[in-house]
């Protein structure tokens, strides 16, 4: 084994001796130096969990999350240098973490919050000038055909958990106490400008937006929303994504609207 | 890879046109809480840095304020990804990255460190030291090589903070750092910080390794503040933390730098328990006395406080002096 595949396993894993062959000047024991190293993997690498995670941490409180990210890093430490997106696993550990199965809903907040860095990140893209978009849209005929094309930053979680509620209640915009964790919600994440907006859909719209981002046509999406939810509002959550600028293009196999 | 015989030295240029250098001014780190403030009242600094791993995503809040204040101020561009005193090959899709990262924003410098944080497919976020040998010079020289190949570039290799040594040593750093200058034609990104916390850490003298240092090919300075703990047997630790405002032995050292190297382009770091953006302005107005520049002289007088930063548009560096 090299001494830097050496250096490399004793980082990660607090059983391992410190690597043979390091040496201090004074001759005092390596492994207080080398505990450096160990803590600023660990600590730099928790500290980017928890830049991600901030509702998920306040959910179960910091001793508990740092506690549960450290057991993360070490079983999934990153594999780029790029450290935007590390812990996008996060969510799928959580549900196999048995200390946290009191709290089922804390791994879709988790999911929801990576996708908050995920949209903050996402390409630009402009939108579709709503005149275009009108348009588009004024024709019966080719309605059904149309393909709606949404914005890279775009994205939709539908849980069985109240994602939202509980994302609102941490920002202080809503109350706790308030929140019944087990409602189902769909969040939508948008980002008009440079700030990511987080909505709730009720279920027909979020239905709707899942088969937008399919690739569905807008009759065949608006067919299968219809059937399962009478209430659907199609001009709603169109409004709603031409407000926010997430329509990028319309198509049909014919034509294109940029 | 051959190595390369020794090149012209940096900013000479190793191919081609001489490559564009940032200003002796200090600068400081571009920090996503000081965007807005930034493009609110422009401040005087000589330059901003960023480490370019951070700005790797598509788009996004980031790239439009990278975008503007490019557009105000010169940049560098810090790498901390390449693992290049890894011992695995280095990553190419991350080099890809890295080249249309530096095409998109034509940043006046590039730099990367003396360290490895990646080893088989896994980064560990953290500038890791290695042993001071033939191997590994010879491994770090095919390294920068490939990175001044792909970048199409001499970028320049930041002095380590370490808190280990390796028996296995058979240089010294300092002969290590002058000779992958040599050999590979990059320059020299002088941590005076690394310095005092590296020759504390390792009992030697600050001065005399930085005189040991390849000092004419220092194309910029770090400075930043470092925590104190203690090792084994009681002697003093310290670790770099870039948590903290830079301390008077530093500025000591540094100021003993510049009566050697002249005035270079000099970088407050800090990247934890980050202060307000006046305090950094402050720290690096501090630098930029120490560099000469006084407010309303010659050197800074397109940089007047009460005066819009002029322009420096992306595609016109200026040339090395």
């Amino acid at each position: 084994m090299s001494a830097q595949q050496q250096f490399f396993e004793a980082l990660l894993d607090p059983g391992q001796a410190p690597p043979a062959g390091l040496s201090a000047w004074n001759a005092s024991d390596p492994a207080t130096r080398f505990a450096v190293y160990r803590n600023n993997v660990l600590v730099s690498l928790i500290d980017a969990l928890a830049d991600s995670y901030p509702v998920t941490q306040e959910l179960v409180g910091e001793e508990f999350f740092r506690a549960m990210a450290r057991l993360f890093v070490r079983a999934e430490p990153p594999r780029s240098p790029l450290l935007a997106f590390y812990g996008e696993a996060l969510a799928g550990f959580i549900e196999r973490f048995p200390p946290a199965a009191s709290l089922p809903y804390l791994a879709d907040v988790a999911r929801l919050e990576m996708l908050r860095v995920r949209a903050y990140h996402a390409a630009d893209a402009g939108q579709l000038p709503a005149g275009a978009i009108a348009q588009a849209l004024a024709d019966a005929e080719t309605l059904p055909d149309l393909r709606v094309g949404l914005h890279p930053a775009l994205r939709l979680l539908r849980s069985p958990y109240a994602v939202v509620s509980l994302w609102a209640a941490h920002q202080g915009i809503a109350e706790i106490s308030a929140v019944d964790p087990y409602q189902p919600e769909n969040a939508l994440l948008l980002r008009p400008h440079l700030d990511v907006e987080l909505i709730r859909l009720d279920p027909g719209a979020g239905a709707f937006v899942a088969h937008l981002l399919n690739g569905e046509t807008l009759g065949s999406s608006v067919e299968q929303v219809s059937l399962a939810h009478g209430d659907f509002d199609l001009g709603g959550i169109l409004a709603l994504l031409i407000r926010a600028r997430a329509i990028t293009s319309i198509t049909t196999a014919r034509e294109e609207h940029r | 890879m051959m190595i390369a015989d020794p090149r012209v030295p940096p900013g000479g240029g190793a191919s081609g046109p001489r490559q564009a250098r940032l200003p002796a001014r200090a600068g400081i780190g571009l920090k996503p809480e000081h965007f807005r403030q930034i493009v609110d009242t422009w401040p005087n600094l000589g330059f901003f840095e960023v480490h370019a791993e951070n700005y790797l995503v598509d788009g996004g809040p980031f790239h439009h304020y990278l975008g503007r204040i490019r557009e105000h101020y010169p940049l560098s561009m810090h790498g901390v990804g390449l693992s290049i005193g890894g011992e695995s090959a280095l990553d190419e899709a991350h080099l890809d990255r890295l080249a249309a990262l530096l095409e998109r924003y034509a940043p006046q410098s590039f730099s990367e460190h003396l360290a490895w944080a990646s080893h088989g497919g896994v980064f560990v976020n953290d500038l890791l030291p290695l042993p001071y040998t033939a191997p590994t010079l010879q491994r770090v020289c095919e390294h920068v090589d490939q990175v001044q190949t792909r970048l199409r570039r001499t970028i320049l290799l930041e002095n380590p903070a370490t808190y280990v040594e390796f028996a296995a040593s058979t240089m010294a750093e300092t002969d290590f750092i002058t000779e992958v200058v040599r050999r590979s034609g990059c320059g020299l990104l002088l941590d005076v910080n690394n310095v005092h916390v590296s020759c504390i850490n390792h009992h030697r003298d600050s001065y005399a390794y930085l005189r040991a240092l390849p000092l004419a090919a220092v194309g910029e300075i770090h400075l930043a503040g470092f925590a104190t703990q203690h090792d084994a047997a009681g002697d003093p630790l310290l670790i770099d933390s870039h948590g903290a405002p830079v301390a008077q032995a530093v500025w000591d050292l540094y100021a003993y730098a510049l009566d050697r190297v002249g005035p270079v382009a000099t970088l407050i770091e800090r990247d934890s328990d980050l202060p307000s953006l006046d305090v950094l302005v402050a720290e690096a107005a501090h630098a930029d006395s120490l560099l000469g520049v006084h407010a309303g002289s010659a050197a800074s007088a397109d940089r007047r406080p009460d005066a819009r930063p002029q322009p420096c548009p992306p595609g016109a560096p200026e040339l090395a002096a």
